[in-house]
């Protein structure tokens, strides 16, 4: 592969190669260029990161461990594994990095109100959370099934003082409720701030969330320094949006050893047409902002997804991860619901971690690498929530009611 | 002249605002569209706007998200549209028809099979609301050379700098989003709509169309004093879901909606008239 100035991406109009881009009604424009206009001020700015560093650390717990997961890595006889705990943040998931971040760019804009769209409710949880701490008005899309699925959330988000909207409209899941979103963004954009909870949307966003999700990578990179002396081999992480994917891929992009895998939901099996895998499985398209590949039929409608991960039940993914995946860079793979649920129990009963079931893809990709590599090698996989979101729905599929 | 122009010119002769009733194609079924659209233009529509029904239409309100779902049921896509248009184009020949949607459909169709197909139905302009003229140096040169314009929106928020440039990229007329919000919406504000107008006219030549939250004859007449074209959307394609599903009662009602809402703005326009907003 050539070398690429991986920094110099996107471009200036937010443009992945042929991906990404601003696609969105004119109402928005304004507010987008306000938005690129602030975080491209205050991403360089010393003081406003000085502030980010110290959110991060006081309230979110950062930096989070990466675990050797010994008797994991023994058990499968290959490569060591190597997990970010992302599931000890503050919030329990990756999501709050991301939303901190965004946060005070809304504080610095001036903006009164916070509105958010979530899948499995933990970006709706973050993002409660931090207009809760900083006396923001909170408004939460969700579609309905995923209300249903996520109920603790829904209380949860309740609890720290948002309104939880549960969106009727479309298949009732993440993609309704980020048009739902987009809607009263439209409306009320004069005082409102829309903190997209993944590396998707209109520029600036898909740049912006991994800039707040990289400390993941730049953490990740250090420590696995630190403890081996070495550069990992493998980075696995699942991909919804793809934004706990990109925080731990791109502070990595130019260390040309370094091997990265992103895990869709395969949901029934790709073969079946019911998943959530549109890298594996879809074509380029529009939608929610930017181009990137979609879930689509043949007059360009968007399909129904299906995932047994309420966070990765989504039929887009962020333009970056299109892109990665058309140069090379990054393999795109899928595992089943099935193979997600067997993931989720063998990090449980070997490590003591009951992973979230959008994290459970990338274990699960990980017990069949892992033996084919070498116990000299690593794997570093992000363990992007806990799971404690997922009981309900893992005793519902054991046929246990709880 | 283009069939935009050509129409934008007679009613400017004669003093009158166009009025341009949107539908969804397809709704409540795809062979009540195209009677609708002639039963449109007997009641007084000037031009149609043909909503083509997407999955997730992020700039609509309830009213044409649903008409989207009905239309769905039946799998009504772009090339079923642009098939419709066809059809309306063998007995109206100058009614100027106009595409209103979203880019995915157009983009899986593929822009230059889009541009030849739209071309030989008859398609006279295409408004895609999620495209704005920076991401749409591809499909605009396509679409001049199949001789179809681009509609471009501003919008309340639209800075100096942006109308400029929208006003380049766009052809046949200028589309105003009259609020902030989705289609549906219901807070117009007449006077503030007057001084924008005037505003932009100091950027653009072409005609200057209004839409969203025009909702009934009072208000048509009212943007119908100061606009060169009246947009309505869901104050007729609410009419379809009151009819469920039968759409020749549909068509009468939307009919009666476009006389009198023709009635009311060309009694605006008239000399008499009141010249206040
Ligand atoms: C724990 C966890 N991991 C992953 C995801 C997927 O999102 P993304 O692909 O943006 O990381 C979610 C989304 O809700 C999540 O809650």
């Amino acid at each position: 592969m050539n070398k690429i100035d991986w920094a110099a991406f996107p471009d200036a109009r937010g443009h992945f190669g042929p991906y990404g881009g601003r696609f969105v009604s004119e109402t928005l424009m304004g507010a987008l260029d306000e938005l690129q206009q602030v975080y491209e001020q205050y991403i360089g700015d010393p003081d406003f990161l000085a502030e980010l560093d110290h959110d991060l650390k006081q309230f979110v717990g950062r930096p989070n461990p990466l675990y050797h997961a010994e008797r994991l890595s023994q058990e499968l006889g290959g490569a060591q594994i190597y997990l970010k705990r992302e599931d000890l943040n503050h919030t329990g998931a990756h999501k709050v990095n991301n939303t901190i971040g965004q946060a005070l760019l809304a504080k610095k804009l001036g903006k009164t109100r916070i509105i958010a769209e979530t899948g499995a409710g933990q970006h709706g949880v973050a993002t409660a959370t931090v207009a809760a701490r900083l006396g923001l008005e909170c408004v939460i899309y969700m579609g309905e099934e995923d209300t249903r699925r996520q109920s603790q959330n829904v209380y949860r988000m309740r609890l720290l003082g948002a309104e939880v909207v549960g969106v009727k409209s479309g298949t009732r899941t993440l993609k309704d409720a980020l048009n739902e979103a987009m809607r009263d963004w439209v409306t009320n954009v004069d005082d409102t701030f829309y903190i997209i909870g993944t590396v998707a949307g209109p520029h600036p966003y898909p740049a912006m969330v991994r800039d707040f999700q990289s400390v993941i990578g730049r953490e990740a990179r250090e420590q696995h320094l630190a403890m081996t002396g070495k550069l990992p081999d493998t980075l696995v992480a699942c991909v919804g949006g793809g934004s706990n994917a990109i925080g731990l891929f791109h502070p990595f992009l130019g260390d040309e050893s370094v091997e990265m895998i992103g895990v869709e939901a395969g949901g029934d099996g790709v073969e079946t047409g019911r998943h959530s895998a549109p890298l594996c499985a879809g074509q380029p398209g529009v939608l929610h902002g930017n181009r990137t590949y979609l879930m689509e039929d043949e007059n360009g409608q968007i399909i129904g997804t299906h995932s047994v991960s309420a966070g990765l039940d989504y039929p887009g993914v962020g333009p970056e991860h299109a892109w990665l995946k058309d140069i090379g860079r990054v393999n795109y793979v899928s595992v089943t619901d099935d193979q997600a649920l067997a993931g989720f129990h063998r990090m449980t009963r070997t490590e003591g971690i009951i992973p979230a079931l959008e994290t459970s893809h990338a274990i699960a990709h990980v017990l069949d690498l892992a033996p084919q590599m070498r116990p000299d090698q690593s794997i570093i996989i992000n363990l992007s929530g806990r799971g404690d979101k997922d009981l309900n729905t893992v005793a519902e599929r054991e046929g246990i009611t709880l | 002249m283009s069939r935009i122009e050509q129409r934008f010119a007679e009613l400017r002769e004669q003093n009158r605002a166009a009025l341009i009733p949107y539908v969804t194609a397809g709704d409540p079924e795809p062979g009540a569209t195209v009677p609708l659209m002639h039963a449109l233009v007997e009641a007084g529509a000037d031009l149609i706007e043909l909503g083509v029904p997407f999955s997730d239409p992020m700039a609509d309100g309830p009213v044409i998200q649903k008409a989207c779902e009905r239309a769905l049921r039946f799998g009504t896509g772009l090339r079923d549209v642009l098939a419709m248009v066809a059809e309306f184009r063998k007995q109206d020949t100058t009614t100027p028809v106009v595409l209103m949607g979203y880019l995915n459909p157009v983009e899986r169709m593929g822009y230059e099979t889009f541009a030849e197909t739209a071309k030989a139905a008859g398609l006279d302009g295409l408004l895609t609301v999620d495209l704005p003229p920076e991401e749409s140096e591809d499909v605009v040169g396509l679409l001049e050379q199949s001789g179809i314009d681009p509609i471009f929106l501003i919008a309340p928020t639209t800075s100096e700098t942006r109308i400029d440039h929208v006003a380049r990229a766009a052809r046949g007329f200028v589309y105003y989003v009259s609020l902030k919000g989705v289609t549906g919406s219901q807070s117009l504000d007449v006077s503030a709509l007057a001084e924008r107008l005037e505003g932009l006219r100091c950027h653009t030549g072409l005609p200057l169309g209004v839409g969203f939250g025009i909702r009934d004859a009072e208000t048509a007449a009212q943007v119908a004093r100061v606009a060169d074209a009246v947009v309505v959307g869901s104050a007729i394609v609410r009419l379809a879901e009151e009819h469920d599903g039968d759409g020749e009662a549909f068509a009468r009602a939307a009919a009666a909606v476009v006389r009198e809402m023709r009635t009311a703005m060309d009694a605006a326009r008239s000399p008499g008239a009141a010249a206040t907003v």
